[in-house]
């Protein structure tokens, strides 16, 4: 675009401004702005970089606590591990690039992700993933289960940082708006974290990375935007991504932040030069000036505004201290990756760009931030659903059908059945400190620091029918399971970040669901004592106003100091019994049984209340569990989730490739022993001598503890309820991912 | 034992190697930049996995042709134990050291699991320490790991006793179920599977190390 166009009401309107905005930019600059301004505070001011919607809710997270080194605001959120170390992570959502071209768009999230990381000055250490796709038959879901997937990996792979963990649910509600979440998480030195605010006058403003190219335009102001039918035209705004150079561009970095040469550095993501430049500028209270002849181009001709707006990868911008130039040109020749000072800092606080000699863009960079629209944006108060009460026609044996159908059933539902087919995708072992990963089947990831005794356990998690159902209870679970997760592996979960997907916050229902999330968040948060550090909101994930279910995806990350004093899934004795810690109600609302077993699953099915988080009793029975993995007195665990206590016994046969008998010893029907979702519980298996002790002194904390059943042979029954030889439920769990995509 | 691991740009089973090389040597190990023109004397090199150059031609092509591997090839031709994992058996085959191509898996799909290999040569400088075990797992973690020989030259490695390690249920099509083969002087290894990723208990198994400890006995 010409600097010479002239602002038009249509123009103003095609950047996603209001009237209300441009004026306020009319009145910040004392003039019109010229095309490249308007594109400037276009994507500035986007849902995507301004938070425009959320900013006022998410201030009231908990985001301090004894290990936060750096909360929300920075590239990443960084905690303390101990000895000098920190682990530096966030998750972000690739929503809808992901849909309109799976692969790239899945591969920059996982780019874009490490980027946000390895800024700070952290070497990636693991990727975790969330992804939600629609209903398994509609016509475009297998593209994109296959798109994403391999996108995923074919970056992820190459980078060279294991893909250690993730989730993936189907369902009818992400059929026109998939999510693609992507998890970072990197290791630093406590004394070697690299932030983001520019200081000083007169310091080298440095590009390094890949040259800019024409795509990805207004990427941002795109995922500010809702998608109907034609959404396919925007593929060009999808960028591209190149693994290669992210990789040397991770070991460049590094070496560069190794000497003493970076004050300030920033990664080109979402609205690419601007919004580095900007928010270097912002946060270091100091002004840019830009020659943007200097900037590494990939086209010829390429414009202020293209420039400016491109969201090219695997780009970062640095300010460095004056006299290091060599060693950055030095270092980044060696890697074969662009460098150029394309301008310095200055003390006007406004950001100036110069291109073919003619100042092409004046303008002030506090009212970029400062004034950017914090919306309080009307909300209605989520619909309380009713309890779904046991009834004796929920028994399988009373619909015509049997136990043993309904554990197959569940089995072999797109929710439960084995993920192999996408992880076995992910190169989970390179780096070499792999412990744990989603090939055991266990709860969380468990990552070796390196050359060290510890370890990092990493959970992703959210039930979206939870949260459709009831969106605070579903954000205080999706935070409360993580916690759970990790806990499992014996590591003290210390914080979390957090990718909340919904859809248009224009519509009050949908921004209550956002306000009433993050209500239940923050809640579990402060209960657990587990705040949150960085985040991302992905807002208008909607196709033709039809919105995604509320989906606050959190991803939380746990110490564990002695690695030999973990737990996972696996290593049970044949002939352990099995311990069922937190109190069963047999709570079905909401749960996969009813979804599958009982079809409640259609679009015009009720919805009843989902399980309530009860935090008093989670955090107590966490903290039990923990001690007993500490003090070595299990074999294995593995929490309750999806499907309850039969789906969970099933899993830990599976994982520990024998069979597994549960008696029930409870008032509750039999259906909701077996299949409800209540809370709080976790499943151990223990050695005959522990067992009364670990049940009494669960007795004296206040906290249930029962002998459910036994692991060995090579079955998994129930009573008299189902009986199925361990090889047929396998194949059962493992079959379902595999044929669907090879049909 | 002396030992360099080649550095190529998007190596990323650079460190993994060195791990393992440091871990069994008792030495620093020397990690050598693409680059370079000369080898440092070292007794054993590394040719790691990784994307060399992001596999943007074929897997290990373009890295066959830096200016390392002419010394690591004139070297190797020398007798020199030159040992290629993953992408490092791709950039040997590409440089010509050992034979046979390696093309896209069967499913079309990069697949990463553990892997139970059968040890076919049990007298190989590579393998000597696995006494009598003849089976043993590592992980495997690849695009392009599918082996290809034509009949003639898949004769000469079998007579040569040149196929090392062959695979348990093949997970990428390769002829012959190959997963390793050495040179015909047996000095030059090229194999998928990860050896480095399976050298400490946290891995899940240590079935790597007898293979660096065979390299260490032989050029005792």
């Amino acid at each position: 675009m010409n600097a010479k166009v002239q602002i038009t009401p249509e123009i103003v309107a095609e950047h996603g401004l209001s009237e209300d905005e441009y004026e306020i930019i009319c009145d910040r600059l004392g003039r019109t702005p010229n095309i490249n301004e308007l594109g400037i505070f276009s994507v500035m001011w986007s849902e995507h970089c301004s938070y425009k919607s959320s900013r006022r809710h998410l201030g009231k997270l908990l985001t301090k606590g004894t290990r936060v080194i750096q909360g929300p605001g920075e590239n990443a959120g960084v905690i303390d591990v101990d000895d000098g170390d920190v682990i530096i992570f966030k998750m972000e959502s690739h929503n809808h690039p992901s849909y309109i071209e799976p692969y790239q768009g899945a591969a920059t999230g996982v780019g874009g992700i490490m980027r946000d990381v390895f800024t700070m000055g952290a070497r990636p250490i693991a990727n975790m993933n969330a992804l939600r796709f629609g209903d398994p038959d509609h016509w475009k879901t297998k593209t994109l289960v296959a798109g994403v997937v391999h996108g995923i990996g074919g970056y992820g792979n190459c980078v060279g940082v294991p893909t250690v963990g993730g989730e993936t649910n189907f369902h009818a509600g992400y059929n026109g708006n998939i999510l693609v979440n992507a998890m970072c998480v990197g290791l630093a030195k406590k004394n070697k974290v690299f932030y983001s605010a520019a200081k000083g006058v007169g310091n080298p403003l440095f590009y390094v990375g890949s040259k800019t190219g024409r795509d990805g335009i207004h990427g941002a102001t795109m995922a500010s935007a809702e998608f109907d039918d034609d959404s396919d035209v925007k593929r060009p705004t999808v960028q591209v991504g190149d693994p290669f150079t992210e990789k040397l561009l991770i070991e460049a970095c590094l070496e560069l932040m190794a000497t003493d040469a970076i004050i300030a550095i920033q990664d080109m993501g979402a609205a690419g030069l601007t919004s580095s430049a900007i928010e270097m500028a912002d946060k270091g209270g100091v002004g840019i000036r830009m020659n943007l002849d200097k900037v590494p181009q990939r086209e010829p001709d390429m414009t202020p505004y293209e420039m400016m707006l491109s969201e090219s990868q695997e780009r970062m911008l640095m300010v460095l201290k004056p006299g290091k130039e060599k060693i950055a040109y030095k270092i980044f020749k060696k890697w074969d990756l662009d460098v150029a000072q394309i301008g310095k800092t200055t003390d006007t606080g406004r950001l100036v760009l110069t291109h073919n000699r003619k100042k092409v863009c004046d303008i002030p960079i506090a009212p970029l931030a400062d004034d950017a629209p914090n919306l309080d944006r009307p909300y209605t108060k989520p619909v309380k659903r009713d309890i779904l009460e046991h009834d004796v026609m929920f028994d399988p044996t009373k619909r015509g059908s049997d136990y043993n159908t309904a554990l197959k059933t569940l089995l072999s539902s797109p929710d439960i059945a084995s993920k192999r087919w996408i992880w076995e995708q992910y190169d989970r072992t390179v780096m070499g400190d792999t412990i744990d990963s989603s090939q055991s089947g266990g709860d969380a990831a468990i990552v070796r620091i390196h050359g060290t005794n510890k370890a990092v356990a990493i959970s992703t998690d959210c039930t979206p029918r939870y949260c459709t159902a009831d969106p605070f209870e579903g954000g205080k679970q999706a935070v409360a399971e993580t916690w759970r997760n990790i806990t499992c592996t014996g590591a003290q979960p210390i914080a979390i970040t957090d990718c909340l997907n919904f859809g248009n916050p224009e519509r009050p229902e949908i921004m209550g669901q956002f306000v009433y999330a993050i209500n239940g968040i923050n809640e579990a948060c402060r209960a657990l004592d587990y705040p949150v550090v960085s985040g991302n909101v992905s807002l208008y994930n909607e196709t033709n106003g039809q919105a995604i279910p509320p989906t606050p995806a959190i991803g939380g990350v746990g110490l564990i100091s002695d690695i030999n004093k973990t737990a996972t899934i696996g290593k049970a004795k044949a002939g352990d019994t099995l311990i069922l810690i937190g109190e069963t109600k047999g709570w079905l609302g909401a749960s996969l049984y009813a979804h599958f077993v009982l079809g409640m699953d259609k679009p015009d099915s009720p919805i009843y209340a989902p399980p309530p988080v009860d935090l008093t009793a989670e955090k107590a029975n966490g903290d039990y569990v923990r001690r007993l993995i500490r003090d070595r007195r299990v074999s294995a665990v593995h929490d309750l989730s999806d499907g309850g206590l039969a789906i969970t016994a099933v899993e830990m046969a599976f994982a520990n490739n024998m069979g597994v008998a549960l008696s029930k010893n409870s008032e509750i029907p039999l259906y909701a022993w077996l299949f409800g979702e209540d809370q709080g519980r976790y499943l151990l298996c223990v050695d005959e001598y522990s067992v009364n002790p670990i049940i009494s002194t669960a007795k004296s904390l206040g906290i249930t503890a029962k002998a459910v059943g036994k692991i060995g042979g090579d079955r998994v029954q129930c009573g008299d309820a189902f009986d199925i030889s361990l090889s047929d439920a396998h194949m059962i769990h493992e079959e379902w991912l595999p044929n669907y995509m090879a049909t | 034992m002396k030992t360099a691991v080649i550095v190529f740009p998007a190596s990323n089973c650079d460190r993994d190697a060195k791990v393992a090389l440091e871990k069994i040597s008792g030495r620093d190990c020397l990690m050598v930049w693409h680059g370079e023109t000369t080898l440092p004397p070292v007794d054993f090199v590394v040719v790691p996995g990784g994307f060399s150059y992001g596999d943007y031609l074929r897997s290990g092509a373009i890295a066959a042709r830096s200016p390392i591997m002419r010394d690591v090839i004139k070297k190797a031709n020398d007798g020199l134990p030159v040992a290629g994992f993953c992408n490092g058996f791709q950039v040997l085959t590409e440089s010509g050291l050992l034979p046979g191509a390696l093309m896209r898996n069967k499913g079309l799909r990069f697949v990463c699991r553990p892997q139970t290999l059968t040890i076919t040569n049990s007298d190989s400088m590579y393998t000597k320490a696995y006494k009598d075990k003849k089976e043993i797992t590592m992980p495997i973690a690849h695009f392009d790991g599918n082996y290809y020989a034509d009949e003639e030259t898949l004769g000469m490695l079998k007579k040569n006793n040149q196929i090392i390690f062959k695979y348990k249920d093949n997970p990428n099509g390769s002829v012959n179920d190959i997963a390793g083969i050495s040179n015909a002087a047996g000095n030059v290894l090229g194999m998928m599977p990860h050896p480095e990723r399976a050298i400490d208990n946290i891995h899940g198994g240590t079935d790597g190390l007898n293979l660096f400890k065979s390299v260490l006995e032989a050029i005792r």
